[in-house]
């Protein structure tokens, strides 16, 4: 794959169809790999990879990128594809300043899952026949790819990208019987009290980072009321640890019916907390309320939170567009 | 040196917790350590390290300074500080252990920071030598040696048995106090767990990683380098590499209105927040570029041109391990001419 992307991204340099590339840059092990602009074939050569640890969705890096003006390469994998309408479709980037090359993805690995098994010490991470041989200072180790997944990949909703020019790699299907609500029906089926310990427990470890508001390529706000000093809800540290859990309620709620669920919140969380879940929840309440909707496919589609129609749920009234 | 057997070592917590409060790393739900207090039937992790730090223990992420209470015109200044109880943190290694070093530079000198000062005079703070370093490691390119770390105690986990050391009066005494469950330890078998840590330090991926380049003095040469502009890029603007950072220290003081009063508090902040070092004027930072440098000059230019070529870090790692888009100290250390 990386070969082939490299020669395109070349390819479409040096014919001048565009002027700057969005991709990964090669790290000091095999597993860090930063989103990068390459403006040069030389640093396409130098510094361009493509491996199964390159996860960042680099949808979001579009809307900085094409206030810069230009022609842009970007590679996207099949749920990136999904964040990329969405933004159109909230007309945080324009279309024809973009060339989109759609990337085959079969998952990617998270290097955490390999860490918690004990391996350390990684130097190097081959793959061959469905199996990660990770070499560290104390020895190899064999891994299947299925174990060292990513949370977000073994639920995967779609291997078919929805926008692309032109496509590296097999094109894939939707996945009709993903199973991403399983835990969101584990926990519907708790009680407000087990729920509300789960979010507690989950959210307490939250240090205020941001990641996952940055990161998000639903969070696109120029200022974020959080980051404003006179909403009177800016805190960098919460005054006590429930307004913390507001926070990821509140953004939960901004991004309802228009998060696509990428999974970027969690891959990013350094506490390792699951706030796809709070996301996936309001994704499946809305599937069941006004019908099945995902953010993301159609560019051009009414988002169900963002049209009125006569006949929609009023609040606490069971049912909704299904019923 | 002391030694104290693996089947001893539940007593020995029991022991110093039923002095002091014990905190050590434990597993949490996800499976990463985190410092807990110890209470009967923990279980110590055994992770390389724990995500967050153990500065949180003397400089906690969020704290309340002073309170006004309102009435009329009338405003009281209410002093809220609790009193600090004397714990001990075991289990912290080399790199966390050389941090407090780099505290200690900021809020130990004058003016003092009280509250810094109160919780280290009551905290005694036992380590632990690293075996099985990370990829991530570089404590070595600070000169902190991982098999021989600092502290009030030093412990290796040795065949069978732990080995400890006490550094500091405060060590000696926390030792006395659990002398009976301690034996005479065997100094050779530390040296030779140090020897074998040492060996496996000079085999990691950045055993040969340099601050050449960096330093005392440089801030013409590496303030407008065109790299800053490229390595700064992708950066989210995120305060994960500052939140998890042993050695970051910036805070910010806010009030919150609490409808009668004020709560004054203080809180981390983050040199890559949009509001870092907001004035009244506004922002002296105003892009990620700006706020960006201001990171990494700090810990490899300013801070060492202040303390005598120290760097403001330690190498332990967590940034490399959690920045969601993997950019981080190394690699900003390599792009701007150190060694690769």
């Amino acid at each position: 794959m990386q070969e082939m992307m490299q020669k395109r991204a070349v390819e479409l340099l040096e014919n001048g169809t565009v002027d700057r590339v969005l991709g990964w840059s090669v790290g000091d092990f095999p597993y860090d790999m930063t989103p990068a602009v390459f403006r040069s074939a030389a640093e396409v050569k130098d510094r361009f990879v493509y491996n199964d640890f390159c996860a960042a969705n680099l949808s979001k890096y579009l809307v900085k990128e094409c206030r810069a003006g230009g022609k842009i390469l970007v590679f996207l994998k099949p749920c990136d594809t999904y964040s990329f309408n969405q933004l159109m479709a909230e007309h945080r980037i324009k279309r024809e300043m973009i060339h989109v090359i759609g990337i085959e993805c079969f998952g990617k690995a998270d290097v955490d899952k390999l860490k918690d098994m004990g391996i350390e010490g990684i130097t190097g991470i081959s793959m061959k026949d469905g199996s990660y041989t990770v070499s560290t200072v104390y020895g190899d180790t064999t891994v299947k790819a299925a174990d060292a997944m990513a949370e977000r990949c073994l639920s995967c909703k779609s291997k078919k990208h929805m926008v692309y020019d032109e496509l590296i790699g097999a094109e894939g299907e939707v996945v009709e019987d993903c199973n991403r609500f399983d835990m969101v029906e584990k926990l519907e089926a708790m009680t407000p009290d087990e729920r509300y310990e789960f979010w507690r427990g989950e959210l307490s470890r939250c240090i205020r980072c941001n990641a996952c508001r940055n990161v998000c390529p639903a969070c696109t706000c120029e200022k974020c009321i959080f980051d404003n000093p006179n909403s009177g809800v800016s805190q960098k540290a919460a005054v006590n640890s429930f307004e913390e859990n507001m926070f990821h309620i509140i953004r939960a709620f901004h991004v309802a019916g228009r998060c696509t669920d990428c999974g970027e919140c969690s891959r990013v969380c350094p506490q390792s907390i699951p706030l796809h879940l709070l996301n996936r929840k309001f994704i499946k309440d809305v599937n069941t309320f006004y019908g099945e909707y995902q953010a993301g496919e159609d560019p051009a589609a009414k988002p169900p939170l963002g049209k009125y129609e006569k006949n929609d749920i009023e609040p606490g009234e069971a049912g909704g567009a299904n019923a | 040196m002391k030694k104290l057997s693996f089947e001893k070592l539940n007593e020995f917590f029991a022991a110093v917790a039923a002095q002091k409060t014990l905190y050590l790393p434990v597993d949490n739900k996800v499976g990463k350590a985190e410092y807990k207090k110890w209470e009967s039937g923990t279980e110590m992790s055994r992770a390389l390290n724990t995500v967050r730090s153990a500065k949180d223990f003397f400089f906690p992420q969020t704290e309340n300074l002073m309170e006004f209470k309102m009435s009329g015109k009338a405003v009281e200044v209410l002093d809220t500080r609790e009193a600090c109880e004397d714990f001990v943190i075991f289990g912290v290694r080399a790199c966390d252990a050389a941090s407090f070093n780099i505290l200690d530079s900021v809020y130990l000198v004058d003016p003092v920071d009280s509250y810094y000062k109160n919780r280290r005079e009551h905290g005694t703070v036992v380590t632990m030598a690293c075996s099985r370093p990370a990829e991530t490691c570089f404590c070595g390119t600070f000169g902190i040696d991982a098999a021989d770390p600092a502290g009030d105690v030093t412990v290796w986990e040795i065949e069978g048995a732990y080995m400890l050391r006490a550094n500091t009066e405060k060590g000696e005494a926390l030792l006395a106090s659990v002398d009976a469950l301690l034996e005479d330890g065997c100094e050779k078998a530390v040296a030779d767990a140090q020897a074998k840590t040492r060996e496996i330090m000079k085999k990691l991926p950045l055993a040969d990683f340099t601050t050449e380049g960096v330093g005392v003095g440089k801030t013409k040469e590496l303030f407008d380098r065109p790299e800053w502009a490229t390595l700064s890029e992708s950066c989210l603007g995120c305060g994960t590499c500052t939140f998890v950072c042993p050695t970051c220290q910036c805070y910010d003081v806010r009030d919150f209105d609490t409808g009668n009063g004020i709560k004054r508090f203080r809180c981390w902040d983050s040199c890559m927040y949009s509001d870092f070092t907001q004035m009244a004027h506004g922002n002296s930072r105003n892009s990620q570029l700006e706020r960006f440098r201001q990171r990494f000059m700090h810990k490899l230019v300013y801070y060492p041109d202040r303390n005598n070529g120290t760097f403001g870090c330690v190498g332990c790692g967590r940034c490399l391990a959690r920045c969601p888009i993997s950019m981080n100290i190394v690699k900003v250390v390599k792009a701007l001419g150190g060694k690769n």
